[in-house]
């Protein structure tokens, strides 16, 4: 297996890519099926060069792949790039599941929840086991 | 009944869903979250301990914390609590501060919603995460999030090996 990391430089370039609304829609087009820069311009509210230039910022993030065909310059999408940033937002779940884990050995710490007497208020709840 | 995990996120809308079937009350769980010294104990790993010098979970309040890196270096942060309904959900926005322990404006904000409900003789939990935009998760990335630094970094680079 080919193993290829990406740069922390790279990481930013594709988190900076998908920050804006215009470019992710973009992105969204182009891995469902590859389209010409002038059919996505006539999309938008914006000069043919705006689009452009988002093209270019995807480009250079890896996100999309440009080809000129004829007279067209045709986009398309790097699945490979796009899984990549999908699994970055993956680690922030990770983070939660950890976290989730520590509570749940907290709790243990209790034993078993039908021995545990309902606290009487929040204040004054049960410490057992929190101070080692 | 088991300790189980599920998650999914929302790329288009920076939402992210985790939701975990705890053994215990949710009045118990609810202490995970209002006794700091309870807090202290999950929400940073052992490598990045969490110290929470100000907390209490009423409306407008505001929680004070650093977490303290392998190095020794501490990273401040903050919370403020925009909603409480105790023992059921809690909402809060999470945040970076300033070494004196005012908020870092120039920061990215987490805003959360974390609800308890008893489910299969436990407590179902569910948080959501909201991330006020993109620069800000590429920002959090750089910070590692904080107590990340080392877990997430870790994770992310065996997860980019693959």
């Amino acid at each position: 297996m080919v193993v290829e990391k990406l740069t922390q430089d790279e990481i930013d370039r594709i988190f900076h890519a998908l920050a804006d609304a215009t470019r992710r829609d973009i992105v969204q087009r182009v891995i469902r099926a590859e389209q010409s820069v002038s059919t996505l311009a006539d999309r938008y509210e914006m000069s043919f060069a705006a689009v452009q230039k988002h093209v270019a910022v995807l480009e250079r993030a890896s996100l999309v792949h440009k080809a000129r065909r004829g007279r067209e310059q045709i986009v398309s999408g790097d699945i490979g790039t796009i899984q990549r940033a999908e699994q970055l937002l993956r680690s922030y779940e990770d983070i939660w599941k950890q976290r989730f884990r520590r509570m749940n050995a907290l709790l243990a710490e209790d034993g078993p929840a039908t021995d545990l007497p309902a606290p009487a208020s929040s204040t004054d709840a049960p410490s057992k086991g929190t101070d080692t | 009944m088991t300790f189980a995990i599920d998650a999914t996120h929302d790329t288009e809308n920076l939402t992210m869903t985790v939701v975990a079937q705890l053994d215990a009350t949710p009045e118990r769980v609810w202490q995970l979250w209002a006794d700091p010294r309870q807090l202290e104990r999950w929400w940073g790993p052992p490598t990045y301990p969490a110290t929470f010098t100000q907390h209490d979970l009423v409306v407008g309040s505001t929680t004070a914390y650093h977490m303290t890196s392998p190095e020794g270096d501490t990273v401040p942060g903050w919370w403020v609590i925009t909603a409480v309904d105790e023992p059921r959900s809690l909402e809060l926005r999470d945040g970076f501060a300033e070494g004196d322990g005012t908020p870092d404006e120039t920061m990215p904000i987490t805003s959360m919603r974390m609800t308890l409900e008893p489910a299969e003789g436990g407590t179902r939990m569910t948080l959501v995460s909201h991330f006020d935009s993109l620069e800000g998760m590429e920002k959090l990335i750089a910070m590692g999030m904080k107590e990340g630094m080392t877990l997430a970094m870790g994770q992310i680079e065996a997860i980019l090996a693959n």
